[in-house]
C-alpha cells in the first residue's frame, strides 16, 4: 500500500529522522565549528558561494549541521537566508580596491604590478599525503612558527601596493571597447524573479550564486565545442574587498558617511574573448571582449567558468544551449535543481493513477480499432 | 548563539511582497504571476510555492489542514503541518469542513469547499504550454496574445493518434474565457471542482517562481472539443471497500491475500469520516 494511506505516518517521519541523527552521531564523535572553519576553508566558501550568503561561520555550521553533504549545507543556508529581512544595499564595490592575496594573469607574462601567487593547489602534485594522518598540533605550531619567522626575514615591503587591472593596460591600446560607466541599480533576483531577456546584473548574480559542479559543466561544454567562446584568462584575482552602505536616512549621501560593515573574499576573473566586430568603415576587425566571473570565496574554476557562460550569453545568436540565457539560468541553481530531482521521491500515487486510466483507456481504444 | 524563528518563518517584508502577489493574481484570474520566490526549510519541489503562499495568509486564528495527494497522513504533508504548526501554533485539523486554509497536493478534498475556504495547491509545472514551448519568453508572449492553438492541437493529435484524448492529471483548463492555465496534477476528476467554486483556490510554484489564483465563482472549463468531450477518470462499477463511496477518486490496491483489485477512497479524510458516521449509525441503531 505504500507508506502514504498509512495510518502513522508521523510516527515513521519522526523515527526516520532520529535515525539520521544517529547516523551523525553514532561514531561517537562530534567536530566544532571553529574546527571547520579553520580546516575545510574550501567547503567554506563554496557553500557561502552557492548559498549567496557570506557568513563563515553559519556556513560551518551548515556543514556540521548537514554531515558535510554540499547540497544539504547550501539549501540550509538558502533557507536560513529566506528568514533576514533585507535591509541594505551596499555602495558599489570597486575590486581595484581590493587586498590581493593571490592575481595572475595567462595572457601577459610581465603584467604592471608582476604575478602573485598567493595559495593555491595549482602547482601541488594530488599525491595522497599520508604524514596529515599523523599530524599533531605540536606539528602545526612548530611548523607555524618557522614559517613566520621565514616570512618576517624576506623584507616584506613596507607600503601596500595597488594592484591595476590588466584589462586597463589593454584598453589604452585601443584593444578593448571603452563603455561608459553603467550606474543604474542592479535587479535583485531575490527580490524579483528573472524575467527573460535577462538584465546583465540578474545573469551574473544567477550565475554567482550557481551551483559549482552545474557551472563548471557548462562552462566545459561551451570550450569543448557546445558554443562559440574561447576565452584566455586575462586575470584572477583572489583576496579581500571592503563593503560600506550608506545611512538609511539620508537620500545622497557623501562616502565619508558611509559605514564599513566590514570584508568579503572575493574571487574575481577577467576573460578575454576575441570577436569580430565590423567598425566604421564596414570592414571587420578583431577585437577583444570581456567575460566577467566573481564569486565568494576562494572558488578559481567556478569563476573562470561564469566568465564563459557570462560572455556566451552577450553572443545568443549562437546555435548552442550554453548561449541559451532560459537554458543555463534556468538550471543551474542548486536548491532549485536538487530539490526538484528529489521531488521524485514523494509519493505519485494520484498522478499515477490518473496515467494509468488513460493509459487503459487508449488501448482501449486501440483494441476496438483493431477488432 | 540562538535565533528565535520568525512568526510564520517568512520575515514580514517578504510575507507583503507575497500577498501583493496573490492580490494581483486574483485580479486576473488564471495569469501567472511571477513572484521572488524565497528558498524554504523544505525542498523546491516538494510545496515551497503553496507553503509560501500558506505562510505569508496564515494568522493564528486560521486552521490548517494540509493534505498529500490526498492524504492527511502522507510524509510531506506531516512535514509541511509540521513546520507551520511550530513557526505559528495554530490549530491543525483534518476535518475538511473545519479548516480555513487548506494546502494540498495534487488533489481536491472530496467535501465540497465554502467561501468561508482557501484552498492552495502546489504546482510543480505551472506553464501550460511548456509541453510545446520549451522558452518563458516566448509562452508569456503566446499568453499575451491568447494564442492557444498549440494547446488545442496537442488535444488533436492526441485524437488522431489514440482515438481519444490522453492527457492524465494536470489536464489544461480554460480559466474566465481568458487563460490557459495548469490546474497543478490533479486528476480530471477533480478539474470540475475548480469551476464556480466558492473557496478561492491560489496556486503557488515556488521552484518555478509563479503565483495564479482562480477567484470565487469564476468560470473554469477543461479544454476539450465538443464531438471530444472532456472525460474524468473511470471509476464505473467500482467503489471504496472501506466506506462503500463510489463517487470519489479512488486509489488502486492489490489485497495482499486474496491477490485482487480492491479500491478505497484516496481522500482519506473524507473516508475516515464516512466510516465515523456509519459506525454512529449503527451504534445509535442499537441504542433504539
Amino acid at each position: 500500500m505504500g507508506y502514504v494511506a498509512v495510518k502513522g505516518g508521523t510516527k515513521a517521519i519522526e523515527a526516520s529522522i532520529k535515525r539520521l541523527k544517529y547516523e551523525r552521531l553514532k561514531g561517537q564523535d562530534s567536530i566544532h565549528v571553529e574546527t571547520i572553519l579553520a580546516t575545510m576553508r574550501g567547503m567554506v566558501d563554496q557553500v557561502m558561494s552557492e548559498a549567496s550568503l557570506y557568513d563563515p561561520y553559519l556556513a560551518a555550521l551548515a556543514i556540521k549541521q548537514a554531515e558535510g553533504s554540499m547540497e544539504e549545507a547550501v539549501f540550509l543556508l538558502r533557507a536560513h537566508r529566506s528568514t533576514l529581512p533585507r535591509l541594505y544595499y551596499s555602495q558599489t564595490m570597486e575590486t581595484e580596491n581590493m587586498f590581493v592575496e593571490r592575481r595572475i594573469s595567462a595572457s601577459f607574462k610581465d603584467i604592471p604590478g608582476g604575478q602573485l601567487l598567493g595559495a593555491t593547489y595549482d602547482y601541488t602534485h594530488r599525491l595522497l599525503d599520508f604524514q596529515l594522518i599523523e599530524e599533531t598540533k605540536s606539528d602545526i605550531e612548530q611548523w607555524l612558527s618557522e614559517y613566520e619567522q621565514e616570512v618576517n626575514c624576506s623584507n616584506p615591503q613596507e607600503e601596500v601596493i595597488y594592484f591595476p587591472k590588466v584589462v586597463d593596460y589593454l584598453r589604452e591600446e585601443g584593444l578593448f571597447e571603452t563603455n561608459p560607466l553603467e550606474n543604474t541599480p542592479p535587479d535583485d533576483i531575490t527580490k524579483k524573479s528573472l524575467q527573460f531577456p535577462a538584465s546583465r546584473s540578474e545573469r551574473l548574480q544567477v550565475l554567482t550564486r550557481g551551483q559549482t559542479g552545474a557551472v563548471t559543466s557548462l562552462g566545459y561544454a561551451s570550450l569543448r565545442g557546445y558554443g562559440q567562446v574561447h576565452p584566455t584568462v586575462g586575470e584572477v584575482r583572489v583576496g579581500n574587498l571592503p563593503i560600506y552602505v550608506s545611512p538609511p536616512t539620508e537620500e545622497e549621501s557623501e562616502y565619508e558617511d558611509d559605514y564599513y560593515i566590514g570584508e568579503v573574499k572575493l574571487t574575481e576573473v577577467e576573460s578575454f574573448v576575441p570577436v569580430m566586430k565590423q567598425n566604421n568603415r564596414n570592414k571587420k576587425e578583431l577585437e577583444f571582449e570581456i567575460g566577467y566571473g566573481i564569486c565568494f570565496g576562494q572558488n578559481e574554476t567556478k569563476a573562470i567558468a561564469m566568465s564563459i557562460l557570462d560572455q556566451c550569453l552577450d553572443h545568443p545568436e549562437a546555435p548552442y544551449p550554453t548561449h541559451d540565457e532560459e537554458f543555463v539560468l534556468l538550471h543551474i541553481d542548486s536548491v532549485e535543481s536538487t530539490g526538484f530531482i528529489s521531488h521524485l521521491k514523494l509519493p505519485h500515487y494520484v498522478t499515477f493513477q490518473s496515467k494509468l486510466d488513460s493509459v487503459r483507456g487508449v488501448k482501449q481504444e486501440v483494441e476496438k480499432d483493431e477488432n | 548563539m540562538k535565533t528565535k524563528p520568525h512568526f510564520a518563518f517568512l520575515d514580514e517584508g517578504s510575507k507583503k511582497e507575497i500577498r501583493r502577489t496573490i492580490l494581483k493574481a486574483v485580479a486576473i484570474p488564471g495569469y501567472q504571476v511571477p513572484f521572488a520566490s524565497r528558498e524554504m526549510p523544505i525542498a523546491r519541489g516538494w510545496g515551497t510555492g503553496g507553503l509560501q503562499i500558506t505562510l505569508s495568509l496564515i494568522g493564528k486564528e486560521d486552521v490548517l489542514k494540509v493534505i498529500d495527494q490526498g492524504a492527511d497522513e502522507s510524509v510531506n504533508a506531516v512535514s509541511i503541518k509540521k513546520l507551520v504548526q511550530s513557526t505559528t501554533g495554530v490549530e491543525i485539523t483534518e476535518q475538511t469542513a473545519d479548516a480555513s486554509l487548506i494546502q494540498s497536493r495534487h488533489r481536491i478534498p472530496e467535501v465540497p469547499l465554502t467561501y468561508k475556504q482557501i484552498l492552495v495547491l502546489q504546482v510543480p509545472m505551472p506553464e501550460p504550454l511548456r509541453v510545446y514551448e520549451a522558452k518563458e519568453y516566448k509562452t508569456k508572449m503566446l499568453h499575451a496574445e491568447q494564442e492557444y492553438s498549440g494547446a488545442w492541437l496537442m488535444l488533436f493529435e492526441q485524437i488522431m493518434k489514440y482515438g481519444k484524448t490522453s492527457t492524465d492529471a494536470d489536464h489544461p483548463v480554460y480559466v474566465n474565457d481568458r487563460y490557459v492555465m495548469a490546474p497543478s496534477p490533479i486528476p480530471r476528476f477533480d478539474n470540475p471542482k475548480m469551476n464556480q467554486s466558492e473557496a478561492l483556490i491560489l496556486l503557488g510554484a515556488g521552484r518555478e517562481k509563479k503565483i495564479y489564483a482562480i477567484p470565487p465563482f469564476t468560470d473554469v472549463t477543461s479544454l476539450a472539443f465538443e464531438d471530444y468531450p472532456f472525460a474524468k477518470e473511470d471509476f464505473t462499477n467500482k467503489h471504496c471497500y472501506l466506506c462503500g463511496a463510489d463517487d470519489v477518486f479512488l486509489d488502486e490496491l492489490i489485497d495482499e491475500h486474496s491477490g485482487e483489485t480492491i479500491y478505497q477512497c484516496n481522500d482519506t479524510s473524507y473516508c475516515m469520516e464516512r466510516l465515523n458516521s456509519n459506525q454512529k449509525e449503527e451504534v445509535g441503531s442499537v441504542d433504539a
